[in-house]
């Protein structure tokens, strides 16, 4: 059985860099993660791109002509907020396939400063020819909409997604607005040792509570940024693995697991998304492939898009009791000093969520503690952690990563 | 009377307002978009069926900042309809998130979203606690 290994992995700070175009930032993450591998792009046989924004423009051919065109296949991937780690799975899979034994995965993103509610603010001209259309209502699109509808039935937008779905299992477990702060509290406090997060500010519970309401409960620290950025890794075959530099091979991180979900038909599932039930099914299929459980973990990279997020993960990824995610904040246990520190990275909301590199960065976050390369945010003697990411909609990723017990 | 028309297509205007949903003939799943087949089991027979006008809020959120135009806050509530089907709208009259708690009942109302050049009214639909705000 071919065996996948992470041998290279770099991701750039992540925030506002105005100042650099998409190939910049991505050509950083790929070159670090090549010299990180003691490799080069002619030894790549497989070159992946995860990118959301710029999607159309074939930014793994892009890439390649900054920074080596070597004639290797190129995936160009999208896939919602799971784009980066969609992209990690289709270079393992060019692996297990035989078409290579060497892969680069990279993904990217620059969102600027677009806001919370991103392209969906946009308005929509009614304007043509500098005259203005008459308004008439005629039914429009597979709902016969007449006018738009955002607002007025209700939000789609991602704020009050995330939010609907906290207060869905809010009601059903009865979880409080200060146990959702105190994800948020949690993930500030974390992002203040890694040198490569947007933010790296704590804030009291008080504060969180009592900051600006974006969509109740959550409030603007409880939300994710809008950024940029980018994460590469370099992973090869076990085979591969065997013919590296001995100093390659001590630090090489093994994939016992990955995988790939979408949302199943579920009651209600047309009219709120439900970020759960493919959550479940990842991680239930990640632990049976890995041979592993939710009690062997480490440490978890999840997708705190929103504190609600975060607490319903711990649930969808077995880290509770079922309907225990209240009291496991309250515990401590998801803390870095904890039985099973999240996001020690600062996670979506204060790392940042450039969506393209997202997946990717999680995978680099991870490996790196499992090397012993994390720095002040190391958590001691890890040997085990778990990555997810869900995208809508709908996409879920899943990642088990472990270090060899002998090098 | 100004003329009117339903905002989306799966409101009934006529008699005592209520929404519609096609039926998957072969298992029962429910839709309020035209379909090409059951998202659940491919079947590709539907049939339109008219829905409950009273539920229970399953989720909601205060919209406190929302898109450009709309007035703020205001509640999104997703409901489950007594007999079946869930649907997501506003609830009216209410922006304290302590007043919506567990099963809290709540009944279809509607309320003029837009009007046209021509005068005709966009009718949409909302849901407003039975008996007043808890």
């Amino acid at each position: 059985m071919t065996e996948v290994w992470i041998v290279g992995a770099s991701m750039t700070r992540f925030g506002r860099f105005p100042d650099l175009d998409l190939m910049d930032l991505a050509s950083d993450a790929a070159l670090s993660a090549l010299r990180d591998a003691d490799a080069a792009m002619a030894d790549i046989g497989v070159l992946t791109m995860g990118n959301v924004y710029e999607a159309g423009s074939n930014n793994g051919q892009r890439l390649q002509k900054q920074i080596g065109q070597t004639g290797v296949p190129v995936y160009n991937v999208v896939n919602a907020c799971a784009t980066g780690a969609t992209a990690v799975r289709v270079a393992m899979l060019s692996l297990l396939a035989g078409e290579a034994e060497m892969g680069l995965a990279v993904g990217v993103e620059q969102m600027g400063k677009m806001g919370l509610i991103g392209n969906a603010a946009q308005s929509h001209g009614s304007r043509a020819g500098g005259k203005p259309a008459k308004k008439e209502f005629a039914p429009k699109g597979r709902y016969g909409a007449v006018v738009k509808t955002e607002g007025v039935l209700g939000t789609g937008l991602m704020p009050g997604v995330f939010a609907q779905a906290g207060t869905e299992y809010a009601l059903a477990h009865g979880i409080t607005a200060e146990q959702f702060a105190k994800v948020a509290q949690k993930n500030h406090a974390h992002s203040t040792l890694n040198p490569l997060a947007q933010y790296r500010k704590e804030f009291s519970l008080e504060e969180i509570l009592g900051a600006d309401v974006i969509s109740y409960p959550n409030t603007l620290p409880m939300c994710c940024p809008t950024g940029d950025g980018a994460a590469a890794l370099v992973l090869v075959t076990g085979e591969k693995l065997r013919t590296l530099d001995p100093d390659v091979r001590r630090r090489a991180i093994k994939i016992s697991a990955s995988v790939l979900t979408s949302d199943p038909w579920v009651d209600g599932g047309q009219v709120q998304p439900d970020v759960n039930t493919l959550t479940r099914n990842a991680a239930d299929a990640a632990y049976e492939a890995a041979g592993i459980g939710p009690e062997d973990l480490d440490l978890v990279e999840l997708h705190d898009c929103f504190a609600t997020a975060e607490l319903l993960h711990y649930d969808n990824l077995r880290l509770c009791e079922p309907g225990g995610a209240g009291d496991f904040i309250d515990s401590g246990k998801p803390w870095r000093d904890g039985s099973t520190p999240v996001n020690v990275s600062g996670g979506l909301l204060s790392k940042g969520h450039p969506i393209g590199a997202t997946g990717v960065a999680n995978l680099y976050e991870v490996a790196t503690h499992l090397r012993g390369e994390a720095g002040d945010r190391q958590v001691p003697d890890a040997r085990v952690g778990l990555t997810h990411v869900i995208g809508l909609a709908s996409a879920c990723a899943v990642h088990i990563l472990e270090a060899p017990a002998a090098r | 009377m100004a003329p009117a028309l339903p905002a989306v297509d799966y409101l009934v205007l006529e008699g005592t307002p209520h929404l519609v949903a096609w039926f998957c003939a072969q298992c029962g799943a429910s839709y309020f978009d035209r379909r090409n087949a059951c998202a659940r089991c491919s079947g590709a027979e539907f049939e339109r069926r008219p829905l409950g006008t009273e539920g229970v809020v399953r989720a909601f959120t205060i919209v406190h900042r929302a898109a450009p135009g709309l007035p703020a806050p205001y509640t999104s509530v997703v409901v489950e309809l007594d007999g079946g089907g869930r649907v997501k709208a506003n609830l009216l009259g209410v922006t304290d998130p302590a007043a919506v708690t567990a099963q809290l009942k709540v009944r279809l109302v509607t309320f003029v979203a837009g009007t046209d050049d021509d005068g005709t009214e966009a009718i949409a639909f909302a849901f407003e606690p039975i008996g007043g705000a808890a």
